[in-house]
């Protein structure tokens, strides 16, 4: 479990994907799951947010709207891939209209794969990239900037771990 | 004349889980004209039969929508049954009736809950997604998914769900119906409820008659329109009941609408139960496909179209589907005109909008 000093609030924004995954991150939210005790709220407004929670792969229509969130969302940030859609395109990597996986367009820290995600695997793919949140917090407070090449290496092997539990 | 001023509305907006764009011309604080944007969810998936077998093609189709899912697998395994001349056993068409009966519940109930929070009562939603976890625990527990089931297949289904856990299921939903009762209630009655949505977004039937609104939007401006009723699928012919029709076609009569059936759906899937026969589920399908054919199908949202057509291959030479929200986007900007833009999350919300369907 890893530790946060402050509470880390969510953007949740859906690429192109199927639903499937929305309605699992909304279900975070509610009482079955309830990501509430952990300080987790959903939020609509970029400013606010730590975490951004992409679901869906990305298209020529909404590569910018993605950018933009994500430009828009203060340091530090996290972006969590949400959905084997997310992940890599999945079931519509060969659509003629899909560019592939989130991390074509902006840097992905962690991939919670699944077609739909199940909320225990976004829940944990949450708190994952809380760990990483910190981390980055941590060496803003310290003023090290993170080396351009160290997110992209991270994610690769997050990827990988996730893939190989599956 | 006061100042018109261009508000946008979307893709990324705290009240929409999924994108739309919607330019708001407003005088003070009256919305004059809604321009709608799309696209920013097509994938082209009706692109991939090039790629993917007919019965790969299945689960593809499936995956347009992850609300509405086992509708849209049903009807594309249906079209393609259909054009090859396959005759699935009858057990197989009650369970996908159950299946389908289902979704729309917890379709209905996740729409709900949105709804709720459209109009700031954060606890109703809630409520509305507890209730509905009941649901996904019977369809994870018979079909393995929770949203995406992948159970249906050309030929019937991947797997029966035996009678001792059909019978499970109706005492479960008949447990929750008091619960469901106690929320719809409070749409029904509450005057702060009330006060949003009576009178609110009058679409007369002549209008949903003429923008061909479909669903629950229709059948809340009095339109007596299920395809359910046409009985091209399932055993809906055999179970015996009535469309849920309100007159008033303000957003109130829409969420009536789907309480009704809310309701409905349980009674459904109890008189399915009661007469399910014994049987297999599947029939082996053999061969490629050659010639069309074309189906309608009741979904939660309303009528979806599915369109096969093979030419002696593997591969389909067309697979068309045309979905509800489609339908009830013109019906939407009419409301849109003219209201107040405060109300325009409610007016959105109670067409149920499934974007990722109607852009594919």
């Amino acid at each position: 479990m890893s530790y946060i000093a402050k509470s880390p609030w969510v953007i949740h924004y859906d690429g192109s994907s199927c639903n499937g995954c929305d309605i699992e991150v909304l279900a975070c939210l509610t009482p079955m799951y309830d990501v509430e005790r952990f300080g987790i709220i959903n939020t609509g407004n970029p400013k606010h947010a730590d975490v951004f929670l992409v679901t869906g792969s990305v298209n020529e229509q909404n590569k910018e709207v993605v950018k933009q969130i994500y430009e828009q969302m203060p340091e530090p940030k996290v972006v969590v891939a949400v959905g084997i859609c997310a992940c890599s395109g999945g079931v519509f990597k060969q659509c003629y209209n899909i560019l592939g996986g989130v991390d074509t367009v902006i840097p992905v820290d962690v991939y919670v794969p699944g077609c739909a995600a199940r909320p225990e695997a976004i829940i944990d793919g949450v708190v994952k990239g809380l760990a990483v949140l910190q981390e980055k917090r941590d060496n803003m407070v310290k003023g090290i900037d993170a080396p351009a090449e160290e997110p992209e290496a991270a994610a690769e092997e997050e990827k990988t771990e996730e893939g190989g539990e599956n | 004349m006061a100042k018109r001023t261009v508000i946008p509305f979307g893709p990324q907006h705290p009240v929409l889980p999924e994108p739309v764009h919607l330019d708001l011309v407003v005088e003070d604080e009256t919305v004059v004209e809604a321009i709608p944007s799309i696209g920013f969810i097509h994938r082209g998936l009706e692109k991939l039969v090039e790629k993917r077998d007919y019965s790969q093609m299945v689960y593809v189709i499936e995956r347009i929508c992850g609300i509405c899912s086992f509708g849209h697998g049903w009807g594309a395994a249906a079209a393609v049954e259909g054009a090859m001349g396959v005759k699935i056993p009858e057990r197989a068409e009650y369970l996908r009736t159950i299946l389908h009966e289902l979704s729309r519940l917890h379709s209905h109930l996740l729409w709900l809950g949105l709804l709720a929070d459209a109009f700031g009562f954060e606890s109703l939603f809630n409520h509305c997604w507890r209730v509905r976890e009941t649901v996904l625990d019977i369809l994870e527990k018979t079909t393995g998914g929770r949203v995406i089931f992948s159970i249906c297949k050309v030929g019937g289904l991947n797997k029966d769900i035996d009678n001792e856990t059909l019978k499970e299921i109706v005492e479960t939903l008949e447990g929750i119906k008091e619960e469901i009762k106690e929320l719809t209630d409070v749409f029904i009655e509450d005057d702060s409820v009330k006060n949003r949505m009576v009178g609110v977004g009058v679409l007369s039937k002549e209008d949903a008659e003429e923008l061909c609104a479909v669903g629950p939007v229709a059948r809340g401006s009095g339109v007596v329109q299920d395809m359910r009723l046409t009985n091209n699928h399932g055993v809906y012919g055999e179970l015996d009941f009535e469309p849920v029709i309100e007159t008033a076609g303000d957003c109130y009569a829409r969420c009536k609408v789907r309480i009704g059936e809310v309701f409905q759906s349980i009674e459904l899937i109890a008189k399915a139960v009661a007469k399910i026969p014994e049987g297999p589920v599947s029939v082996p399908v053999k061969g490629n496909v050659e010639g069309e054919y074309m189906l309608r199908l009741e979904q939660p949202r309303g009528e979806a179209f599915y369109y096969a057509k093979g030419a002696n291959s593997k591969f389909l030479q067309r697979m068309r589907v045309r979905t509800p929200t489609n339908m009830n986007i013109p019906a939407l900007v009419k409301t849109l005109q003219g209201c107040d833009l405060a109300d325009v999350p409610i007016l959105i919300l109670t067409i149920d909008p499934c974007i990722s369907c109607t852009e594919r």
